[in-house]
């Protein structure tokens, strides 16, 4: 007969977590970020129909990074509960917050009472119907529920790309900078991306009950065109609004503490000329 | 090692009851009816309050709420109080329904709306008692965008003709108490670049229609005028029109079916599904054709050249 060893729990907590923390480490990383208008999420996935960012409902949206197979089986069960809500309640009683809940008691109960905890970070994000407070929460392997303000970085190199995005983030930001500025920090100094490696979707008002759209890979190279070029689409007032943050960046350089090795404008200019170019 | 994993999850979600997580034989796949069927077997043991869909048709409506209680007699007295016009032009579907509930012989609603975007691109419009009516296009749209967010994918034209002619068939029991649901659906079909419309009898039958067709009591006089007036390739607004006319023909006719309404404000609702997807004209300019209209019948009594 065989004798089981103890294993004090501090070590069994401290296995699961490496083991997460590894899994979620190989995958690639997401940047969410709230901007003048809504939210914007961007991945750096370069397949076209295996999603990391999804709808859930009406004004939520479902990021995941990690192991594909665990976090989609979760956005799966998080549009079934969103629908079935919906459907037995109202349409406006479906939200973020119960939902972020729910994913936390789930992974939180894997975490501590499976052999292999889930391999996976999520985000739930929800664009307020009437104002601008916006949600963001962040969902740990181990069930962690944060409650992010402005944006946050999801997968494995999240640290490096929180520094990088903290430097350039800017309450806001109209959505081609936003969009700019979370795609040089998912990339960082050594890599460039291409619209076609990267996955971006929106929530934003105005387009009808369903806030969620893709961003396709033209309205992706038309957002990430830089902006002294002067591409048609980018309105004059925030053409000027843009060219005077780069005459702005050689001067306050210093105080930023990881930046230097960027392309980014790196603190926020003191006037925000307007809040919603786009 | 995944399989395990997802059956453990599985497990637990049972153990839980917080999401609804199902076992790998066990999931109900994109089918939102299924998902509701499943967790109503899960709520016993707590899970989210769903409702069973066939038990809860009836359960709401004015226009058929007094009538369910007054027995069976009285409810088959009250039938298709509705006209839904519905006919393809060149690039799309024009689909129209006027706005009166009737319960018996009185007006039990005036300003009820039987046209519904089923999803971007199709509209449903619904004749027959209106609890279960209102009740299956709900539960028909949600199903259709259950299954695009879950697949990731939207359904084909005919598949979501399909699906609701099984909500229709499941509705058979109470159509034999008297409270039938017969829907009309049109769309756009994305795939063959062209509008297309599905009748449906009480039984879960469904039926293209090649031009046009009406249903509700008025839908034998909407058919007619329709028919006097189609011809293959119409523009949008000639669409518009001829389905205007057939509606107001069929309020003349019947009393189920309410016409124009000035005083009030309300109009019927016409909705136009193309290459853009589903939108509903706006009351001024549905007033404004029926005004048209009206100029122009006016004018054939008069004996003048309309």
């Amino acid at each position: 007969m065989t004798m089981p060893y103890y294993v004090a729990p501090e070590q069994v907590m401290k296995d699961r977590a490496e083991y997460a923390q590894k899994g979620i480490a190989r995958g690639r990383s997401l940047v969410a970020a709230l901007y003048g208008s809504g939210v914007l999420i961007v991945a750096d996935n370069p397949s076209r129909t295996l999603h990391k960012i999804s709808e859930i409902y009406d004004r939520v949206a479902f990021a995941g990074a990690g192991r594909y197979n665990e976090f989609d089986q979760l956005r799966v069960a998080g549009v079934r509960h969103a629908d079935t809500k919906g459907f037995a309640y109202s349409r406006e009683d479906v939200d973020a917050r119960s939902l972020a809940n729910l994913y936390a008691q789930f992974l939180g109960q894997v975490f501590t009472h499976e052999m292999k905890p889930l391999e996976v970070e999520i985000l739930v994000a929800e664009l307020d119907a009437y104002d601008d407070d916006h949600q963001l929460y962040h969902i740990a392997y181990d069930g962690t529920v944060v409650d992010e303000v402005d944006f946050t970085v999801l997968g494995g190199d999240s640290t490096t790309i929180n520094d990088r995005l903290s430097s350039s983030y800017r309450r806001g930001w109209p959505l081609a900078e936003a969009v700019r500025n979370c795609v040089a920090a998912l990339a960082g100094p050594d890599r460039s991306f291409e619209p076609a490696d990267l996955e971006a979707a929106v929530l934003e008002h105005g387009s009808g009950r369903r806030a969620f759209r893709r961003l396709s890979n033209e309205d992706l190279a038309e957002l990430m065109a830089p902006p002294a070029a002067g591409t048609p689409s980018v309105s004059p007032k925030e053409e000027t609004d843009v060219s005077a943050q780069t005459g702005e960046a050689p001067t306050p350089a210093p105080s930023a503490g990881a930046a230097g090795d960027e392309a980014e404008p790196p603190e926020e200019p003191p006037a925000v000329p307007e809040a919603d170019g786009l | 090692m995944c399989k395990r994993v997802v059956n453990e999850t599985g497990a637990i979600a049972f153990a839980a009851m917080s999401l609804p997580l199902f076992p790998t034989g066990g999931d109900p796949g994109p089918n939102f009816l299924d998902l509701l069927r499943r967790s109503a077997a899960l709520e016993s043991t707590g899970g989210l309050p769903a409702r069973v869909p066939t038990s809860s048709a009836g359960s709401l409506g004015r226009a058929s709420g007094g009538a369910a209680e007054s027995g069976r007699q009285q409810m088959t007295a009250v039938p298709h109080g509705t006209t839904i016009v519905a006919l393809r032009f060149a690039g799309g579907v024009v689909v129209v329904g006027d706005r009166r509930a009737t319960e018996g012989y009185s007006i039990a609603h005036r300003g009820i709306e039987k046209v519904f975007p089923a999803d971007h691109f199709s509209a449903v419009g619904i004749a027959g008692a209106a609890g279960p009516a209102v009740d299956m296009v709900r539960l028909f749209q949600t199903q259709l965008e259950h299954y695009e967010k879950v697949e990731g994918l939207t359904l084909s034209l005919e598949g979501k003709a399909n699906q609701l002619a099984q909500m229709v068939r499941a509705n058979l029991p109470m159509a034999m108490e008297g409270l039938a649901v017969v829907p009309l659906f049109a769309g756009y079909d994305t795939r063959r670049k062209v509008g297309r419309i599905f009748s449906y009898d009480v039984a879960g039958g469904r039926y293209e229609e090649l031009e046009y067709h009406a249903t509700g009591s008025g839908g034998r006089d909407a058919r007619t005028t329709v028919k006097l007036g189609y011809r293959d390739g119409m523009s949008v607004d000639e669409a518009v029109e001829l389905a205007v006319k057939a509606l107001y023909q069929a309020a003349d006719e019947d009393s189920a079916t309410g016409g124009p309404d000035p005083l009030r404000g309300i109009y019927p609702v016409v909705a136009i599904v193309d290459e853009d997807g589903y939108r509903r004209l706006p009351d001024d300019e549905v007033a404004e054709s029926f005004s048209t209209l009206l100029g122009s019948l006016e004018r054939v009594r008069r004996g003048e050249p309309s």
